[in-house]
């Protein structure tokens, strides 16, 4: 994977994982692209587009876009599950997950992708283990006393 | 100095904000807090101020400020510092800046840090977003990680070995020793990961790959693994809608491929395995799915059996019925990559990919279309090109230009005959004549050319098709120049193709005009109708008419036809006797093949001397006119001179060729015997001292030789290198006749060894008239691939004086430059 995006219907970026170096202008670029291209797209087509030379896969969750390029020798079909899985890990953590919690925790967002996912590869792929090093993490944060990060309370 | 206030407050606050500007102004107010907050050093709320600076980021403001401010997070002992500075360097850094060499060292103290978690977040940093520096630095400390028991920072510490190994790949070699016994972990993190890692040096470096497979036996670890995946029971941490952990799965697919391609031992060992994931996977859900398509790929990349082959090809068949568009998205892409070496297997669905040309999804419609075209072939281009002419009509324009390229090489490919040819397209320049790419019209024009019986059908077309519409350039172009050729063939009503129309001169001539005056046509086009219209004054009776137009245009705006007008002026004034000669039928052009649609086959204009045109014509087709009008002006009588047509990189060597048929006419170089007829008016001389082109055109360079000369006739050998093939030697004969008679009937036939092919075009005419007055030239084209010694043979036979003569000759003394 080169690059990992997610954005509202509004176009309103609310994460960018970049696996490959970019300058900044160069990232504003690509990322304008990105939504130019999945925004227009009509409801009903597949999920994969061609950019370059890269191909895109995104899928629509509720109010956000999930977007990530992959290179020519990439399983699409296989990206769509990674994607499905990212989801299903931020659902567990954040317990009904909606854009409001990535919103107002997008570093946990962050932080959970960096336990799924690393140099653009899988790094897991329990769904249980992620869980666990979150947490374990989140413990030591909390033992620091650090307040200004509290978990919501639901 | 109150607490700055919380992330989450400020992310509130900035959400309130109704417009833009006010949400910059809270931003910069921020900042400035912010900014003052990190003048004073306060380590407290460090972390707070980069979190919120990372989220403004986020939005697209300005945080470079921050970035110092990260790498103090990253030297904090804090856990929660840690964190948001490594994810602030992740974001606000990158290996451009030099500022991140700096956190090497930290990443290094980490690294060794007591707590796995520090370590995991050093090693998804420098696995991130490391550059090749740090990469060096630190790669002992991740191959250590990688020897360790931790599974948890194990599979971290192979992720990050694979970008230390894409950022310097000669460190691959340290990491080897280390992937002893990774495929023995029962963790599937590691397992996974550890499978990447050895795709990545597998794919890197063929050394790596031949001794994973001989020493490592990796295959066999692999079929393992991945049969336990299949046949173990229900785990439900791995478990993805009754599939068991596909992502190692897919993975280790993968690596399969690449261990069995080309490799015959390899292959035959995950036969089995393979044929078993194929049959046995689920295919109701995506990820089954995504499972089978790259058992296919893998299938189709290594030395498989024949019944494997064909399993997988159906396989890819069932999908692109398959209702999911994604699942006949991947069957497309699959199917395009397959179809050079499984054409005939593939062929058996090219009714459902044509389907698919049908579908409403733009990218199924893509890459339907370039599969259909690389399905095309001799038995089925009937068919399928009506489909994919009923796709051009319909398509969005994005596909046109290409759908158009498509058509048109296969039609050149396949043709079936010269009319459907023709029809077809006629048909693309009607539907999608706005987006065919400009090498288009000379093609075609060519095409018309050489099909010498259609000439009538094909400008009868042409000139209905004009009567509909005259806004497609690329049309109109050919129709112009169709009409200027064979205007004759329109008026006399002779096409047996279909029913002939009967129009009169002032009617085709109305239909001339009407482009040069029409909004619609650029200038090209206004260039081609004059050049037509001229060209009818040989062929129509109404030369009176055509007279008015041609000087109506020169006092044209435009300098392009004003100085064609001026020139036809001249024409009809001063050299009214050449005017019939000039714009003669054009001959046969000899055609080299299309290889694509960058390729032009013409011969380029700009070095062209011509007698109507002095300047550098912009159009390619045009020039090729006056070439060809100037041949048959020196070639004399009927003999149609065949021109070498080439792919000229520079127009120079085009106009070289031309060069050495019209003899001394160049300016510079080297000149090679007297060839141009004594009828050669003062006219062209004239036309071309104002060419300065021709004192650029460098000649080959390689000296001319006398092959040949007994009983007064000389032949005289001249070089040139074609240009877009340096083994091709092309060869310019001049045969002159010093004896008081001229030879008539004169054959010049040459042979070669046999690593040499030969091609031997027409020649100028068969007489060589007496007393060195002319000359007959004839062009050879001499491929020598192995660049050996050039040796001919050659046979004379002409008539001298009443009675026939024949001689061999061998001619050995070819300079060496003209086959080294």
């Amino acid at each position: 994977m080169r690059f990992l995006l997610l954005f509202s219907r509004q176009g309103k970026m609310r994460l960018q994982k970049w696996f490959m170096p970019l300058t900044e202008r160069e990232k504003k670029k690509v990322m304008r692209d990105m939504m130019m291209l999945v925004l227009a797209r009509p409801p009903r087509s597949s999920n994969f587009l061609q950019w370059r030379d890269l191909k895109i896969v995104y899928k629509r969750y509720a109010s956000l876009y999930f977007c990530a390029a992959l290179e020519e020798h990439d399983n699409e079909l296989l990206a769509l599950e990674v994607l499905h899985r990212y989801v299903e890990l931020l659902d567990k953590y954040f317990g009904n997950v909606c854009e409001l919690d990535i919103i107002f925790n997008f570093e946990k967002a962050y932080f959970i992708l960096d336990e799924f996912l690393m140099g653009g590869e899988v790094l897991e792929t329990s769904k249980i283990a992620v869980g666990v090093s979150m947490e374990e993490a989140d413990t030591l944060q909390e033992q620091t006393m650090e307040e200004y990060m509290s978990k919501p309370a639901y | 100095m109150p607490a700055p206030i919380r992330l989450r407050e400020l992310i509130r606050t900035i959400r309130t904000a109704r417009t833009q500007a006010e949400e910059r102004e809270m931003i910069q107010k921020e900042c400035a807090a912010i900014r003052s907050s990190f003048r004073e050093e306060d380590n407290t709320y460090r972390c707070r101020n980069v979190a919120k600076l990372l989220y403004m980021h986020m939005l697209g403001y300005p945080a470079h400020f921050g970035q110092l401010e990260c790498l103090k997070l990253i030297a904090s002992q804090k856990f929660t510092d840690k964190r948001i500075g490594y994810l602030g360097a992740m974001l606000l850094l990158d290996e451009r800046q030099d500022v991140h060499l700096l956190m090497t060292n930290c990443i290094k103290n980490d690294l060794n840090h007591s707590t796995q978690y520090v370590q995991g977040l050093a090693l998804c940093t420098l696995g991130c977003m490391g550059s090749s520096e740090m990469c060096r630095d630190l790669a002992g400390e991740v191959e250590k990680l990688l020897k360790t028991s931790n599974s948890y920072l194990r599979k971290k510490a192979a992720l990050c070995a694979v970008h230390v190994i894409r950022k310097v790949p000669e460190l691959m070699e340290m990491f080897l020793p280390a992937t002893k016994n990774l495929l023995s972990e029962k963790n599937h993190g590691v397992l996974h990961t550890s499978v990447v890692l050895l795709t990545e040096m597998c794919e890197r470096s063929p050394d790596m790959l031949a001794h994973f497979r001989k020493n490592e036996k990796l295959v066999p670890q692999l079929v393992r693994i991945l049969k336990n995946l299949i046949m173990s029971g229900y785990s439900p941490e791995h478990d993805v809608s009754g599939i068991s952990d596909p992502f190692l799965q897919v993975r280790i697919l993968r690596l399969l491929r690449i261990l069995g391609k080309s490799d015959d031992d390899s292959s035959e060992a995950m036969n089995d395995i393979l044929a078993q994931v194929a049959t046995n996977t689920e295919t109701s859900k995506n990820v089954g799915n995504a499972i089978l398509y790259e058992t296919v790929l893998t299938i189709m990349d290594i030395k498989s059996e024949s019944g494997l082959r064909v399993l997988a090809i159906n396989i890819l068949g069932r999908f692109l019925l398959n209702n999911d568009k994604n699942i006949r998205y991947v069957a497309l892409t699959s199917l395009l990559k397959t179809v050079q070496t499984d054409h005939n297997a593939v062929q058996r669905h090219r009714s459902t990919i044509v389907d698919c040309l049908k579908d409403l999804d733009v990218s199924i419609k893509r890459r339907a279309m370039e599969l259909s075209f690389a399905l095309v072939n001799g038995n089925n281009v009937r068919g399928m090109m009506k489909e994919l002419l009923y796709f051009l009509d319909s398509c969005d324009p994005e596909f046109k230009a290409d759908c158009a390229s498509g058509v048109f090489l296969a039609a050149e490919k396949y043709a079936p005959s010269k009319r459907w040819h023709i029809d077809t397209v006629m048909r693309v320049l009607t539907t999608a004549g706005s987006y065919v790419r400009d090498d288009s019209v000379p093609n075609l024009i060519q095409l018309i050319t050489n099909s010498v019986e259609m000439h009538a059908y094909t400008v009868q077309r042409l000139y209905k098709a004009l009567l509909d519409d005259i806004s497609q350039q690329p049309l109109v172009q050919v129709a112009s120049w169709c009409i200027g050729e064979y205007g004759d063939l329109l008026l006399s009503g002779q096409c047996e193709e279909e029913e002939p129309i009967q129009v009169t001169e002032d009617e085709v001539l109305d239909v001339l005009e009407g482009l040069l005056a029409s909004n619609l046509s650029t200038p090209v086009t206004r260039g081609y109708s004059l050049t037509a219209i001229m060209k009818l004054s040989t062929r129509f009776s109404s030369v009176n008419r055509i007279k008015k137009v041609v000087s109506v245009y020169g006092s044209s705006i435009d300098v392009e036809l004003q100085q064609r007008a001026v020139e036809y002026n001249a024409l009809f004034k001063k050299y009214d006797h050449m005017r019939p000669a000039l714009l003669e039928r054009m001959p046969i052009m000899e055609k080299t093949a299309t290889n694509g649609p960058s390729e032009i086959v013409q011969t380029n204009g700009e070095a062209e001397p011509s007698a109507v045109e002095a300047k550098h014509p912009p159009p390619v087709a045009q020039p090729a006119n006056q070439a060809n009008d100037l041949l048959d002006l020196l070639g004399g009588n009927d003999v149609v001179p065949v021109i070498q047509t080439s792919m000229p990189t520079k127009p120079a060597s085009a106009g070289g060729e031309l060069l050495d048929l019209l003899g001394d006419l160049s300016l510079s170089g080297p000149a090679p015997a007297p060839s141009v007829p004594s009828s050669q008016p003062p006219f062209l001389l004239d036309g071309l001292s104002s060419q300065p082109l021709f004192n650029d055109i460098a000649p080959a360079g390689i000296p001319p030789m006398i092959a040949y000369n007994k009983n007064g006739l000389k032949i005289d050998f001249t070089f040139e290198r074609a240009n877009p093939n340096p083994n091709v030697a092309v060869i310019t004969i001049h045969a002159t006749n010093s004896t008081e008679s001229e030879m008539t009937e004169f054959v010049f036939q040459a042979a070669v060894p046999k690593t040499f092919q030969l091609q031997l075009l027409s020649p100028s005419s068969n007489v060589v008239p007496a007393l060195n007055q002319g000359s007959v030239t004839q062009v050879i084209r001499v491929l020598n691939p192995q660049k050996q010694q050039l040796r001919m043979r050659i046979k004379l036979t002409y008539t001298h004086k009443g009675s026939p003569v024949q001689d061999l000759s061998e001619v050995n003394n070819f300079p060496p430059q003209s086959w080294q």
